[in-house]
């Protein structure tokens, strides 16, 4: 496994910048999108050069215009787009306006694509060798033979197990990473002088996100191509390029070469990205994150000041005077910023975070609100034909699990898809029913299923949903949700419930105004607002968080976590807050419980969960969060392989087919104990504690202080 | 509820005054041009759509005639002049007249009424069996739904001509009984439409949501669900209208559906048959009107799948 070098990095750089003409050339490019509200103006006047050897990363918030970007820069707009004006070359030959039959030519040869879903990017109906030996065929000219024999050669490159019968098996027979991985070899087949990444990770797991990242990182040192990269992680991108071009409302505000911009941003834009990722690496737990108040605005005409401005925090008279354009500080670093000399650099910043978090104390922590016991969810499997194989299959989705929450305080559950957690969460509300096991709310015991709850035992839990969009019906008003709720659980007549739901909406900063508006006239963020006042429209005890995070922008998160902590600092309410991001979890909570396929794998406390001895497991989770910062080197622990079905019975250790540290058969046959590491921490793995703590504490020593 | 807190804090690094979060939305928002809403983001969206302008017009033509047609039809439908029967479209009769000399378009105008009180009711009874029976089979899940869906397979399974024609030649044939006809033939299809959608959207959150507040199955169904399986239920029960047009016209050509001497098209193309060398208006402009109905129908129907989708066609 190798890791990102930073000495390999500046050499391709500064070879890359020396005398050969840049592969992608794009000069004043603007792109319009024909709408219902009229022409967006979706990109605007963007020109950058990439050099062969060298990455290019693009971030920005969802709706800043960094795939229409890349998309336009290769001729793949959508049927309304357009680009207005500006000129794309690649390798000297113009790119607009150039007929579909000689882009033809270009595209899988000259240029390649690798995008967000790998499933609907692969032909389901064809097998993996046959889809790779189409474009030897096609750009290479090999014949039908030579060309299934470079497909192999391409599975090898991007480290494929067992590529022989990867090249037999179709789209659906592969796991998410490896079909990324055939993605990426697909696009390497004809060697193309341009790579561009979409994303490319991040429908990914983690734990699959980082071994894909490492691929690619491997593959850029040896490859002959310049890369584009898009994404909205900054850990990702600090792990991969070596330029960073950050774009705002289509427009390039800031471009430099990674350290530079990562060390000493010079756009307010930049600075506030990096400040709103909560990072494990700089603190251990700040009460409140920095966030970018209000939201990317859609421009449908040419701006005639600092797009930022409305946002900024620095802006004065001048940014709204005249529209800023890029200018070069330093060698190699642009920003269209008219202050940025007196911008602060991110660790300042940091400080000042500290300052602002002191005032916030811990909650006091206090009894139990929800107990769960032994909690096993397991369903009967959809195979209901007569004829099928197997008689009746039972799904495990849940295996004995039992919890804790207490009053005033978070439990943060982190796993990857199809470790359970969210099933444990539904389980729990009554949305699903529990197998075995007791759930207690206050003391009562909880009836499985929601419709045989009391009314009080439904006002005290409440949930917050993963999927903004989903969890707000599209044919009502969005306050309706919230008022139905108070008329239902907190007994008030109609209009009192529309009133009270009025200045619930300005207790999670929306305006009141909003209470008839549609879902879809709101964004993401603000749907997921709504819920949460939907959710603490009763004053509940406990609120379930199932991943209200995973689908928002980074900025958007911040706030959100803020918010959540402000309700919880207010209200005493308790959280058990669901994610697959190590970071938010680590910042909310105060007790952490790692689920693994529907298994319970390590509990305790935040700070000792977080430090060695870790379970393996954790271990790996952690190792795979991608770092902000270009000069962090984790100790990369790589999983191979997917969560195992749950549909298989197992033996011993949950983990033991993927785990870094097996022991041996006692592994595969015995069940683990659940060892007491110190406090409240249990570590369920056959090592103890203290053989854990050793092997790891040389490991870690070098990323965690 | 106590005040509220202020969530958003000003940018990353505490700086000088930063707009209150609700002020900087208004701004941002000013910056947008916001599309329409309601009633006026479906015109604009219709007015893109000439076809469906087109159909939607004619449809409402005949709908107002349905209202006031007796009101405004140039003659007695019924008023026999056999000094002037069969007499070709001239001034006086625009259509002509049939065999008793009775004015074909007023007999059209008159009709009207009758297509839309037959295939509206059949339709409508249809529509509203059928996305109950839908809702609840979708929701409930398991034998119920299974035992349902396969009902309607055996419904299904014969040509709904056929069906209505052994349905009506036992049970008689009365105006009562075609509406009931047409009512047992539509419900399964539009049961399979309503079923399909709530099947989708039982899965999402909100309903979770719903639940977790203690609603009532029926609020669950009736209100939440049913709402979002309005648009293709619209189409479908649009589309459905246009066939049950065409199903009385054709019953009554067999002589099963309505019966002389109302002036039901469907009849009088079958009473038109025999002078269709001698005089073919006779037949001509019935089946003309019932085309023109049915295609205004159908173009209606297309486009309306598009221009009342909540969120309509993304913005970016």
């Amino acid at each position: 496994m190798n890791s990102p070098n930073p000495a390999t990095r500046s050499r391709g750089t500064a070879e890359a910048e020396g005398t050969a003409p840049p592969v992608l050339e794009v000069e004043g490019l603007s792109v319009d999108y024909a709408t219902e509200g009229g022409r967006l103006l979706a990109v605007r006047d963007v020109s950058l050069s990439v050099f062969r050897h060298q990455s290019l990363g693009l971030v920005g918030e969802s709706g800043s215009g960094k795939s229409t970007l890349a998309m336009a820069a290769i001729g793949f707009l959508s049927a309304n787009g357009r680009v207005r004006d500006g000129s794309v070359r690649l390798n000297g030959t113009e790119l607009i306006g150039m007929p579909k039959k000689r882009m033809r030519q270009i595209w899988g040869a000259q240029l390649a694509v690798v995008s967000q879903h790998p499933l609907s990017a692969l032909n389901p109906s064809m097998t993996i060798g046959k889809q790779l030996a189409e474009v030897g065929q096609l750009h290479l000219g090999l014949s039908g033979k030579a060309s299934l024999e470079h497909a192999k050669s391409m599975l090898d490159k991007v480290a494929m197990p067992d590529p022989e019968s990867v090249m037999r098996r179709y789209p659906h027979q592969l796991s998410g990473g490896m079909r990324q991985r055939c993605c990426i070899a697909m696009a390497l087949t004809a060697s193309p002088s341009l790579l561009v990444l979409d994303e490319p990770t991040t429908a990914l797991d983690v734990t699959t996100q980082a071994v894909v990242l490492d691929l690619i990182a491997d593959l850029k040192t040896d490859m002959d191509s310049a890369i584009v990269y898009i994404t909205h992680d900054l850990g990702v991108v600090a792990r991969i390029c070596d330029r960073v071009g950050v774009m705002y409302a289509g427009e390039l505000v800031e471009q430099g070469a990674l350290t530079d911009l990562f060390r000493q941003p010079q756009h307010p834009y930049t600075l506030a990205l990096l400040g709103c990722v909560p990072d494990r690496q700089r603190s251990l737990r700040n009460c409140r994150l920095a966030t970018i108040p209000g939201s990317i605005p859609h421009l449908y005409q040419e701006p005639q000041q600092c797009v930022f401005t409305p946002r900024c925090g620095f802006s004065s008279v001048e940014c709204a005077d005249a529209h800023p354009r890029l200018a070069e500080t330093n060698p190699g670093h642009t920003t269209s910023c008219l202050h940025w000399q007196i911008l602060p650099s991110p660790n300042e910043c940091l400080i000042q975070q500290e300052e602002d978090s002191r005032e916030c104390g811990l909650a006091t922590s206090g009894d139990a609100v929800l107990e769960a016991d032994n909690v096993y969810v397991r369903f009967k499997s959809h195979a209901k034909s007569p004829f099928a194989r197997r008689g009746k299959q039972w799904v495990r989705a849940v295996e004995g699990v039992s919890i804790e929450a207490t009053r005033g305080r978070t439990l943060g559950v982190v796993g990857e898809s199809g470790s359970g957690k969210t099933t444990l969460a539904s389980a729990l509300c009554g949305l699903v029913e529990v197998s075995s096991g007791s759930v207690r709310l206050l003391d009562e015991e909880l009836a499985p299923s929601v419709a045989h709850r009391s009314r009080g035992q439904l006002r005290r839990m409440q949930m917050v949903f993963q999927n903004p969009e989903a969890s707000l019906n599209p044919t009502r008003p969005i306050g309706h949700a919230v008022s139905r709720s108070l008329q239902l659980l907190g007994g008030l007549s109609r209009r009192q419930a529309e009133e009270q739901a009025r200045h619930l909406l300005t207790s999670v900063s929306l305006p009141a105004e909003y209470y008839g508006r549609r879902p879809h006239e709101l964004s993401g963020g603000e749907q997921q607002r709504v819920a949460i006042a939907r959710a603490f429209s009763a004053a509940p005890d406990l609120v379930f968080c199932d991943e209200p995070l995973s689908s928002l922008d980074v900025s958007i998160q911040g706030s959100l976590m803020n918010l959540l902590t402000d309700l919880q600092l207010e209200r005493g309410t308790s959280y058990v807050f669901i994610s697959h991001d190590l970071s938010a979890v680590q910042h909310l909570s105060h007790h952490i419980l790692v689920l693994y396929a529907g298994v319970l794998m390590e509990t305790g406390p935040t700070e000792s969960v977080l430090e060695p001895p870790f379970h393996p497991y954790t271990e790996a989770l952690l190792s795979a969060v991608p770092i902000a910062d270009p000069d962090f080197e984790g100790a990369p622990i790589r999983l191979e392989g997917s969560v195992p079905s749950a549909l298989e019975d197992w033996t011993g250790c949950r983990f033991h087919s993927r785990c870094p540290r097996r022991i041996g058969d006692i592994c595969i046959e015995e069940r683990p104990p659940l060892n007491r590491a110190e406090g409240e921490h249990w570590i369920k793995c056959h090592w103890s504690p203290a053989a854990l703590l050793e092997r790891q504490q040389n490991f870690w020593k070098g990323g965690e202080q | 509820m106590s005040s509220s807190s202020e969530p958003v804090v000003a940018a990353s690094t505490g700086a000088q005054g930063s707009l209150s979060s609700t002020s900087m939305q208004h701004e941002l928002a000013a910056l947008d041009a916001r599309p329409a809403h309601g009633w006026r983001l479906y015109w604009r969206r219709m007015r893109s759509r000439p076809a469906t302008l087109v159909g939607t017009g004619i449809f409402c033509v005949f709908l107002l005639l349905a209202v006031i047609g007796p009101y405004i039809a140039p003659y007695d439908y019924a008023a026999q002049n056999l000094s002037e029967a069969l007499a070709p479209p001239s001034m006086s009769h625009p259509f002509g007249t049939d065999r008793f000399g009775r004015d074909i378009m007023s007999r059209i105008i008159v009709g009207t009424r009758q297509v839309f009180l037959l295939g509206g009711t059949g339709t409508a009874l249809a529509a509203m069996l059928g996305a109950s029976i839908g809702l609840f089979s979708a929701y409930k899940g398991g034998w119920l739904d299974e035992g349902a869906m396969r009902i309607f397979d055996v419904i299904l399974a014969f040509p709904s001509l056929l069906l209505a024609l052994v349905l009506l030649s036992t049970v008689g044939s009365s105006n009562m009984n075609l509406v009931a006809v047409t009512a047992i033939i539509y419900t399964p299809m539009i049961a399979r439409v309503v079923r399909s959608v709530v099947l989708d959207v039982k899965t999402r959150e909100f309903v979770q949501a719903a639940r977790m507040r203690g609603e009532r199955r029926s609020y669950i169904l009736f209100r939440e669900i049913l709402p979002n399986a309005a648009p293709p239920l619209l189409v479908e029960v649009s589309m459905r209208f246009s066939y049950s047009i065409f199903l009385i016209a054709s019953l009554g050509f067999l002589g099963l559906g309505v019966q002389p001497p109302s002036p039901d098209w469907g009849l009088q193309i079958n009473e038109g048959r025999d002078f269709f060398s001698i005089a073919p208006w006779v037949l001509l402009f019935p089946a003309c009107t019932i085309a023109l109905l049915v295609i205004a129908t159908n173009l209606m129907t297309d486009g309306l799948r598009t221009v009342i989708q909540p969120g309509g066609e993304s913005t970016t």
